[in-house]
């Protein structure tokens, strides 16, 4: 089976702004945080980076067991996400390290605008790993079930571990994985996908 | 023949690829390739042998990953030995008449640094050496430091390898797209911080084909004095039928990396895709090529984490308010340890268009080490700026320069024999523009004859260390004016001497000439254009100061260093401004008051600060905080307690009301402090970086008057027990986003039992439930910022122990 890790990076994706205040914790917005909202886009927009990498692994599952070939997983909830599905792209994309100086620095200065850049960044790695997903439908021509990421229902956070040194992500897309397998940086997903 | 003779006369061919090559031979998925020095020994020997015998005169150990946070200390040895006597196997076996050499391969460690990782400097330095000293135990001739995206691990694992070897070593990291590493540097900026901790070679390897590194490779070509390499991956990988393959062939690789050759590259070889044909190709495409020598460039410059700043081009503005001096609002910050200030201070004079920050924390009764490395570590993770390490203690100057992420600048050498014997070794080792000041064990000489002597000593002096007159930046001392009459013309004579004589850069503090002086801003002002026309490099000044910066400006504009004026037509706006006298019809105290509860309502941050400041005219500090700014917070409050105010809302009129309260502390400050409500010790758990939470706690406690004592993130139970204990806190807040770290929530808060028995324990985060908060037995679950502000000033009014 297809054993390549491949990476692929992508122009901005366009940006929704309902997303990001959202993200923000704000249900209507006044003028003011619109006004800080498109501060705070304006600072980032040239900051960010949208990389992927990723690879096609074979899949078998079997009540609980998801066979990768190459790998195996215990998840019951990703079984069930990948029944019927044959082939699986496992995938980790970030928007880069410099959004997280931003909230860093803000942080320590603007708890407001640090809040703003979070929620931007969890709109910015969405919206890349949707670019990524509309591609690789067109790519494989093939439908795609939703992602499933490492947290989700009964896959273990740790199995990151296994993802980063199959996609070689530090490598590829600068990505590593602290001891609390937390990943830096941070507004990054990893995820499978399974190809119908 | 030593690797480094070799190097000096020859151009030295590396090898190419391991991964891609130990993939088709079978190396699983996931499976560490570094395993294989043991179990598949002959593969290895191998690959090694074919490249020596395409033409190789380095191969780098399969060690790419060989450090102990992958393997044990015992597997790390086995492999480091196994690695070095599979190359040495090979040079054996190899039939080419080359010189051949082993280099020790070190990769990146695979995690990041802090502050953005969880990898703290000194660890990744200490995992480095163990690399490198078996390294050196088991025979290699060299160290190769490659594909490294970040500037900071590249730094922590050369300051290992000098440390532990004296081999020689490369340095390579692996640029983007952009030309920069992965986090931000540019080639330039990689240049100035390898070159001055004493790299061997410097270079570009992986990520990108031999195309997409021109630029990069260009880029180092032009301002390194030591030998470039070069080891681009074969293209981009595609997959074709299940395999990988790399859209550059072996013709084109050798005809590309050829072309940089002629440009001056001095070690060349392959990254991932290369094979043992390329290395041919390219070797005997490049028979009979001759080195191109190198040249020394006579290049000052400093760099941050992102970029190199050359002095000499245009005038280089040091922003000087990072420094205690004179500033009681600096001090007590210092003392409370806030380093908040302290940023906040950095990040206006980078608004102002500084180009480097002076960073001096000194107070006689601080620990300035500590303090030193913690403001620069904290600075250097939200500022882009290049800095000035000021201090006079040479402990506090090495543990700051040790941790520093580039190039600093470091302020100050003198011709005293006792500070060029404490200073220039650490310039040595750990790079470093050095400003040297024009005075002695005599003192400060009154005429420039005197002081341009004393920089002459410096210049012989500092080569005897090996260090290059570029790395020095004389500061010829601006004195007192209104002392001596002649003091500005002695200065002035004598940096044009340093400039034009000795082709030394120079820098100085400025505003010390117009000590005593009426209106000393228009003195400073005309001083530096007047020393600027002098030769002057840089000036260490107040960005806040206007005639500064219109000198500044304008003399740019005028020298033909401003294209079409832009900069100082963008600028203009700004420095009359701050010299015009406000002209607006006065207010009277109410129409300002209601104006600040406006403000903090709508969260205007510089407008709450600037009533404040008119406001504080008439009304005293403690009525504008009771009258007007707690009842603006409280609107805002129930608002978000109701729903209708959001949590950006929230926190805009809560950095608003801050923003005021700033104010009211710089009024007040040196007056007796008035009594905080209580201690507040506030931090997220072991093992948790979020701190976006907490952070927003803070802000909000610090308006409601706790003084809020803030420990950070990912902070030890141990060291939270510690200072609740010592402060008699009466609270603790803990903070936790995550699963995992609940566990480290629990195992604090029994800890503070234990020691800190009185202490009300406050936990929140996103994982937090009142269940959770139960079950790990916290005093008080709080589900917001507000919720926790509400439950602190119950706890203090309720009669717990107030500090």
């Amino acid at each position: 089976m297809n054993s390549v890790v491949l990476s692929k990076t992508y122009p901005q994706p366009p940006f929704c702004e309902r997303e990001v205040l959202r993200y923000a914790g704000c249900k209507e917005a006044d003028k003011e945080v619109v006004a800080l909202m498109n501060a705070c886009l304006q600072e980032a927009k040239d900051k960010l980076s949208y990389k992927v990498c990723y690879r096609i692994f074979s899949v078998k599952t079997e009540d609980e067991l998801c066979d990768f070939g190459a790998f195996r997983l215990r998840s019951k909830d990703l079984a069930v996400n990948l029944k019927n599905c044959r082939r699986v792209i496992l995938f980790a994309a970030t928007v880069g390290i410099e959004l997280d100086r931003l909230i860093v620095k803000y942080s320590r200065i603007s708890p407001a605008r640090s809040l703003m850049m979070q929620a931007i960044g969890a709109e910015r790695v969405e919206a890349l790993c949707d670019a990524f997903c509309a591609d690789m439908a067109k790519e494989t021509n093939a439908d795609l079930r939703p992602r499933f990421s490492p947290g989700y229902g009964d896959l273990p956070l740790v199995c990151q571990k296994e993802i980063f040194s199959l996609l070689d992500c530090g490598k590829r897309i600068g990505l590593s994985l602290n001891d609390s397998l937390l990943m830096a940086p941070s507004k990054s997903v990893t995820a499978f996908i399974g190809i119908i | 023949m030593f690797f480094s003779e070799y190097l000096k006369k020859n151009i030295v061919y590396l090898d190419g690829g391991m991964g891609t090559l130990l993939q088709e031979q079978g190396l699983a998925p996931g499976e560490y390739p570094e395993r294989w020095n043991i179990t598949h020994p002959q593969v290895i020997t191998k690959i090694h042998r074919d490249y020596y015998d395409a033409g190789s005169n380095v191969v780098c150990t399969n060690t790419f990953g060989a450090n102990c946070l992958k393997f044990s200390d015992d597997e790390l040895e086995e492999i480091v030995q196994a690695a070095i006597a599979n190359a040495e196997a090979a040079r054996v076996q190899s039939i080419s008449t080359k010189e051949k050499f082993i280099a020790l391969d070190i990769g990146p460690s695979g995690k990041l640094l802090k502050p953005l990782g969880d990898l703290d400097f000194e660890e990744a330095v200490r995992v480095f050496a163990k690399t490198v000293k078996l390294g050196v135990q088991y025979g290699a001739d060299l160290i190769l430091i490659e594909t490294m995206n970040d500037s900071y691990e590249t730094k922590a694992a050369l300051l290992a390898a000098k440390e532990n070897s004296t081999l020689p070593v490369l340095v390579s990291n692996a640029y983007g797209e952009d030309g920069k590493l992965m986090t931000g540097a540019s080639p330039a900026a990689m240049v100035a911080m390898l070159e001055g901790m004493g790299a061997d070679a410097i270079g570009a390897n992986c990520s990108l084909g031999p195309k997409q590194l021109c630029g990069v490779a260009e880029e180092l070509l032009e301002n390194a004095s030591v030998p470039v390499l070069l080891k681009p991956n074969a293209g981009l990988p595609k997959s074709v039928d299940g395999k990988t393959v790399f859209d550059v062939t072996a013709e084109d690789f050798a005809d590309e990396v050829a072309a940089l050759m002629k440009k001056g590259l001095r070690a060349v070889g392959g990254c991932c895709g290369t094979t043992p044909a390329y290395i041919k190709t390219l070797a005997d495409k490049t028979v009979g090529f001759k080195p191109v020598s190198i040249v020394t460039k006579n290049k000052t410059v400093v760099s941050s984490y992102t970029h190199a700043v050359e002095f000499g081009k245009t005038p280089i503005l040091i922003g000087e308010r990072i420094n205690p001096t004179g500033k009681k609002r600096f001090k007590q910050a210092l003392m409370e340890k806030d380093l908040d200030y302290i940023l906040s201070e950095g990040v206006r004079q980078q608004d102002k268009g500084v180009h480097i920050l002076d960073v001096n924390v000194g107070l006689p009764d601080i620990d300035e080490a500590e303090m030193l490395k913690t403001a620069v570590c904290e600075l250097q993770a939200i500022i882009d700026l290049p800095l000035q390490i000021d201090t006079s203690d040479i402990t506090a100057m090495e543990t700051a320069l040790r941790r520093y992420n580039g190039k600093a600048m470091i302020n100050s050498v003198n011709g005293k024999k006792e500070s060029m014997e404490a200073i220039f070794p650490l310039v040595k080792k750990y790079g470093g523009l050095v400003v040297a000041l024009t005075l002695d064990e005599n003192g400060i000489p009154q005429t420039a004859d005197g002081r341009f002597a004393i920089a002459e000593k410096i210049l012989d002096t500092a080569a005897k260390y090996g260090i290059d007159k570029k790395d020095i930046i004389f500061d010829t001392l601006a004195m007192t004016v209104s002392a001596d009459n002649k003091a500005a013309l002695a200065t002035l004579i004598s940096l044009n001497r340093i400039k034009n004589e000795l082709g030394c850069h120079t820098s100085l503090g400025v505003s010390n000439v117009s000590f005593g002086l009426p209106n000393r801003d228009a003195v400073n002002g005309i001083f530096f254009a007047l020393a600027l026309e002098n030769g002057l490099s840089a000036a260490i000044m107040n960005p806040d100061s206007a005639d500064m910066l219109k000198t500044y400006y304008t003399y740019k504009a005028l020298k033909g260093l401003d294209e079409n004026c832009a900069e100082y037509i963008a600028a203009a706006d700004t420095f009359t401004i701050a010299n015009a006298v406000v002209s607006e019809p006065k207010k009277t105290a109410e129409e300002f008051a209601s104006e600040l509860q406006r403000a903090v309502i709508k969260g205007f941050k510089e407008k709450a600060g600037e009533i404040t400041k008119a406001l504080l005219a008439d009304v005293p500090p403690l009525e504008i905080v009771n009258n007007e700014i707690i009842p603006a917070l409280n609107t805002v409050g129930i608002g978000f307690e109701n729903k209708t105010v959001y949590l950006p809302q929230l926190l805009m009129s809560a950095e608003a009301a801050k923003s005021a309260f700033e104010i009211i502390k710089a009024f007040m400050a040196g007056e007796e402090k008035s009594a905080a409500k209580g201690i507040f010790v506030i931090a997220t758990v072991h093992g948790d970086i979020h701190d976006i939470g907490k952070n927003i706690v803070k802000l909000l406690l610090e308006n409601y008057g706790f003084q809020v004592v803030d420990l950070g993130k990912d902070v030890p139970p141990e060291q939270i027990a510690e200072k609740v204990a010592e402060l008699h806190a009466p609270l603790a807040g803990l903070s936790a986003l995550m699963t995992t770290t609940v566990p480290a929530m629990e195992k604090t808060i029994r800890l503070l039992k234990e020691k800190a028995p009185w202490c009300k324990t406050v936990v929140g985060g996103a994982v937090l439930t009142q269940e959770y908060a139960d079950k790990i037995g916290a005093d008080k679950y709080a589900k917001d910022a507000m919720e926790t502000v509400r439950y602190a000033e119950m706890i203090t009014e309720g009669g717990d122990a107030v500090c």
